[in-house]
């Protein structure tokens, strides 16, 4: 007797497991169960689960009777025609949903010649094994699979047209591409998704040689002539808010221009895009640091006599700037409410982004790199036909990771440019590669996609010949301009007196351990003590009892306030980190003690 | 002649010296020849001489810890010989350098006598008497007879007839392992009652369970052998190893013998051994991994886990934890605690060695930082 189950609750028990699943799927075929019902055989647990619950995940695939499909050519026919649908193929029973559980004992065929009798299933297409964004790399059954991976995770990082409404919108670190194209190479994918209406790349010529080593490594080389007519550039949008918020005692933010005597007043200067009423004015240029709205709070603590005396002096500053090493255009601003009924004010910048060195651009085969070098449009290499390419990519990224389907892109993308066609690249339903080249010797190229490209300083002709052709590129999020960061002196933590740490911060960049390591390696002794020094502080340490002494300032001189006056104090130089770390162990009940004695 | 080379005595190591002395003597060099030649080594020598202040115990360290990022980081990278599993890569060197007890795959390659790699069905006989077997393993079936109070054996007359045990020779090793028993051979097998006045069904069960793993035959922790030609020598491949007893068998070649066990080398064959055993298997793994390690850095990091006659491991419990500055140790591990044993003792710091210096930045005492400029002052000179 095996036990079944009902959504995980014990119903019965049926002697013959074989004849009860048969009768349960065919009912459900006939419709005589409804058809989210799955059934699964557990071999282990000795048990038939049937689920009709939601939150399962199915997927649907074509039900298989003694090797045959029940998706019959006349059922197809009619599909194509537009004559059935596909719940009318569910309710045929051609078609059916496996959850996880029925998946386990279904033997399913990937391809309509592989059934055998003992198949129950076939998938509906081979291309069901991938996801959406895998399904949206071209030629990916001709590239190694760790580069099908990294393609469909780049696509997600592409800047281009997120959504239509972006311009109501508020989102961080929203990203626009202007002039986003549709690729010449599709797939079955970008027709379900309608693509072509939120695409987010652009077709770019590529050549595949080296120029002048600025495309080493993963580096590549853009055409300065594209970019100044508009290839690859986008729009950044940044958004900031302010609320008024209320506080006890009846006191709350302002947002209007600080007066002078608010405590933390910048200068005239940081406030001089504000409007009288405290917000810039949209279409204003902000430069770094400059305050966008205005708002002054009321003091953070207050005593029991202040409480009477609330004057204008006592408040602080809490405008919003826009953050170091960022600049832009406000775009935008918002008057409006939060849930609380505070006044909420929310402005967006916006910054035009011109592709510049540094910045990451990819192909959809997981072939990204950054920009090395921007070359003016004279300088680029140019073929026999006077076609300058748009991109310089390097031929030493093609045979350690195997992207062949980054190839294929750039012969289909060259047909589709010259023919003026979309081609569909779906996965394993492709043109080949014969009859690209076939198609392409038939618009007057070389077959191999292989050009005579010039060198655009001497003139000269390039000894090999150039495989050219158009290839779709992402701009992807990560941009200079966001990342770049450096320091001398500035702002330290109040604990440890070290650098503060991030971008936004104005932070340091930490020397860590293995950093140190390295100095310690090469001997360099005295730089390692430099470049730890950020901390370092004069301290006073009594010679008596070892711990630290109090510096009287009045009087110029140190005193233990422990051993008294009597006592030699002397002078020492030590991390701060240091004289925090003795302190620590002391509140464990460690008595620290330091001892000094002349170094020589 | 000699009296050129006793000049070179102390800029020149004795192995050097010899070397020199017995190439020149082959070449014919003239003594003005032989100068040069001294000359020439005593540069070559004192150039490839470690400069003072350099800190080799970093470099070491570094030059494993980088080739370590590119090793797989799997604990599961096994690259084993046929069916035998011997962990190598990153897991293989953490063991190793933590100095554990046991490998997490102990495995031995044992070479036979030549006399003994004759034909393949003596080196398969001589496998077999290694592998450690139990009466379970020749066994059908364990049962418990009430009635008689006894265990009664079925053995499994195939294995007997293929391995070559006589029911004799069993009941030998079974009153020998098992105590205060009487061993009777029946038509199945044979049958273990016990001597003891009080019998009952625990010490019956005790007695079965204590019965199916008694050692008939071979070395015990053996658990598998694979003999294996490997370059036109036979070897028989072991997981699990038992230096010692291995070793004490007629058959096999104690020279070539080897564990991957190093507290076993260093227990029967002494330090040098385990020194030799601990170079030798870091290099099987950087090798494996297809990573360029220099010798040196393995050499000298196995000098300092064997340098006081027992095999430490670079942990808080072994090197790391003996460093003289409680700063260095609080630094590496299980920071309070070193701190709160040294302050039961009052430990003093002397704050002379490297990290130290780094965490209360001072120049450190390496490098650059190492020399210093000592001057006497003048009496009476104003300060």
């Amino acid at each position: 007797m095996i036990d079944v189950f009902l959504n995980e609750a014990f119903i019965g028990s049926v002697v013959d497991v074989r004849e009860f699943m048969e009768s349960v799927k065919k009912q459900r075929r006939e419709g005589l169960l409804p058809t989210n019902l799955n059934i699964g055989y557990d071999e282990n647990l000795n048990e038939i689960h049937v689920e009709t619950t939601k939150g399962r995940c199915r997927r649907p695939v074509i039900i298989v009777e003694n090797g045959k499909s029940r998706l019959t050519p006349e059922m197809i026919t009619k599909v194509e025609n537009n004559q059935i649908s596909w719940e009318e193929l569910v309710k045929q029973g051609a078609i059916e949903y496996l959850d996880a559980r029925e998946e386990e004992n279904a033997y399913v065929a990937v391809k309509e010649e592989e059934l055998t009798k003992e198949h129950t299933h076939l998938e509906i297409s081979p291309v069901t094994i991938l996801g959406i964004c895998t399904s949206l790399v071209p030629f990916s059954n001709y590239g190694s699979s760790s580069r099908l991976i990294r393609g469909s995770k780049i696509q997600k990082q592409g800047l281009g047209l997120y959504c239509k409404n972006f311009l109501i919108r508020n989102d961080t670190d929203a990203s626009i591409l202007h002039y986003a194209q549709r690729p010449i190479t599709t797939t079955f994918m970008h027709d379900i998704f309608n693509y072509d209406a939120r695409p987010s790349g652009q077709n770019f010529t590529i050549a595949v040689m080296s120029y002048e080593g600025y495309n080493m490594q993963d580096a590549t080389i853009l055409n300065k002539g594209s970019i100044e007519r508009g290839l690859g550039r986008s729009t950044f949008f940044r958004p900031y808010s302010a609320t008024e918020l209320r506080y006890s005692g009846g006191l709350m933010d302002q947002i209007g221009i600080p007066d002078k005597e608010v405590k933390g007043y910048k200068s005239e200067k940081d406030y001089r895009h504000l409007e009288d009423d405290g917000i810039v004015f949209t279409e204003a240029q902000v430069g770094s640091e400059e305050v966008i709205i205005g708002r002054t709070s009321p003091p953070r603590f207050l005593g029991s006599l202040e409480e009477f005396n609330v004057a204008a002096n006592t408040r602080r500053e809490s405008s919003i700037n826009i953050g170091e090493e960022t600049q832009g255009i406000v775009d935008m601003t918002i008057l409006t409410e939060n849930d609380e009924g505070n006044r909420l004010i929310q402005t967006r910048l916006r910054e035009n982004r011109i592709p510049e060195v540094g910045d990451k651009f990819a192909s959809r085969h997981g072939q990204k790199g950054v920009i090395g070098m921007l070359v003016p449009h004279v300088d680029m290499p140019f073929s026999s036909r006077g076609i300058t390419p748009d991109i310089v990519f390097s031929p030493h990224s093609i045979p350690s990771r195997m992207t062949v389907s980054h190839l294929l892109e750039i012969l289909a993308g060259k047909v589709g440019a010259l023919s003026s066609q979309q081609i569909d690249a779906t996965t394993f339903d492709n043109p080949s590669e014969e009859s690209l080249r076939q198609q392409l010797l038939e618009l007057g190229f070389s077959e191999d996609g292989k050009e005579t490209f010039y060198n655009p300083i001497t003139g000269q002709k390039f000894d090999a010949k150039i495989y050219t052709g158009n290839i779709y590129y992402l701009r992807l999020k990560h941009m200079v301009a966001n990342k770049l960061h450096a320091r001398a002196a500035g702002r330290i933590q109040l604990l440890t007196r070290q650098p503060v740490e991030g971008r936004a911060m104005g932070g340091g960049l930490r020397v860590g351990e293995m950093e140190k390591d390295c100095l310690v390696a090469h001997g360099a002794s005295l730089l390692l003590k430099e470049r730890f020094d950020s901390d370092k502080t004069i301290l006073h340490v009594c010679e008596n009892c070892g711990m630290f002494a109090t510096y009287d300032y009045f009087k110029n001189r140190a005193i233990c306030t422990r051993c008294g006056s009597e006592t030699k104090v002397s002078a020492v130089e030590m991390s701060y980190a240091f004289k925090l770390f003795l302190d620590e162990i002391r509140t464990i009940g460690i008595d620290s003690q330091i001892k000094l004695k002349d170094r020589f | 002649m000699s009296d050129i080379f006793e000049k070179y005595k102390d800029k020149l190591p004795g192995a050097v010296l010899e070397e020199i002395k017995t190439e020149s003597k082959l070449n014919e060099l003239t003594p003005a020849e032989i100068t040069k030649v001294l000359d020439e080594s005593v540069k070559e020598y004192d150039s490839a001489l470690i400069a003072p202040g350099e800190a080799i115990g970093i470099i070491t360290a570094e030059s494993f810890g980088e080739a370590g990022t590119q090793m797989t980081l799997n604990v599961f990278h096994f690259a084993g010989v046929a069916e035998i599993q011997v962990t190598r890569g990153l897991p293989r060197l953490i063991e190793l350098f933590d100095a554990r007890k046991e490998p997490s795959t102990p495995s031995m390659e044992v070479y036979l006598k030549p006399e003994f790699t004759t034909n393949e069905k003596t080196i398969r006989r001589v496998a077999s008497f290694i592998k450690e077997m139990k009466l379970e393993e020749i066994s059908l079936e364990f049962a418990l007879n009430i009635m008689k109070q006894s265990v009664d054996v079925d053995l499994d007359e195939e294995k007997l007839k293929l391995y070559g045990f006589k029911k004799e020779e069993i009941i030998e090793k079974i009153t020998k392992g098992l105590k205060n028993v009487t061993v009777k051979e029946t038509k199945k097998g044979i049958t273990i009652t016990s001597n003891s006045e009080e019998t009952n069904l625990s010490l019956l069960y005790k007695i079965k369970e204590a019965a199916k793993l008694i050692l008939i035959r071979g070395v015990p922790k053996i658990v598998q052998v694979l003999p294996k030609k490997e370059d036109n020598k036979y070897v028989i491949l072991c997981a699990g190893s038992n230096l010692k007893e291995v070793l004490a068998m007629k058959e096999v070649e104690a020279k070539l013998t080897m564990t991957n066990n190093i507290f076993e080398i260093s227990n029967t064959l002494g330090i040098e051994a385990a020194r030799q055993a601990i170079i030798n298997e870091a290099l099987a793994v950087i090798e494996n991994q297809g990573l360029d390690i220099n010798i040196r850095h393995v050499m000298f990091l196995a000098d300092i886990m064997t340098q006081t006659g027992v095999v430490r491991g670079i942990t808080r419990g072994g090197i790391s934890g003996e460093k003289e500055s409680v700063l260095a140790r609080a630094s590496f591990e299980t920071p309070i605690n070193h701190l709160i044993d040294a302050s039961l003792v009052g430990e003093l710091d002397q704050l002379k060695s490297v990290i130290e210096n780094v965490i209360i930045n001072q120049p450190i005492p390496l490098g650059t930082g190492l020399p210093n400029l000592i001057s006497k002052m003048k009496k009476g000179a104003k300060k």
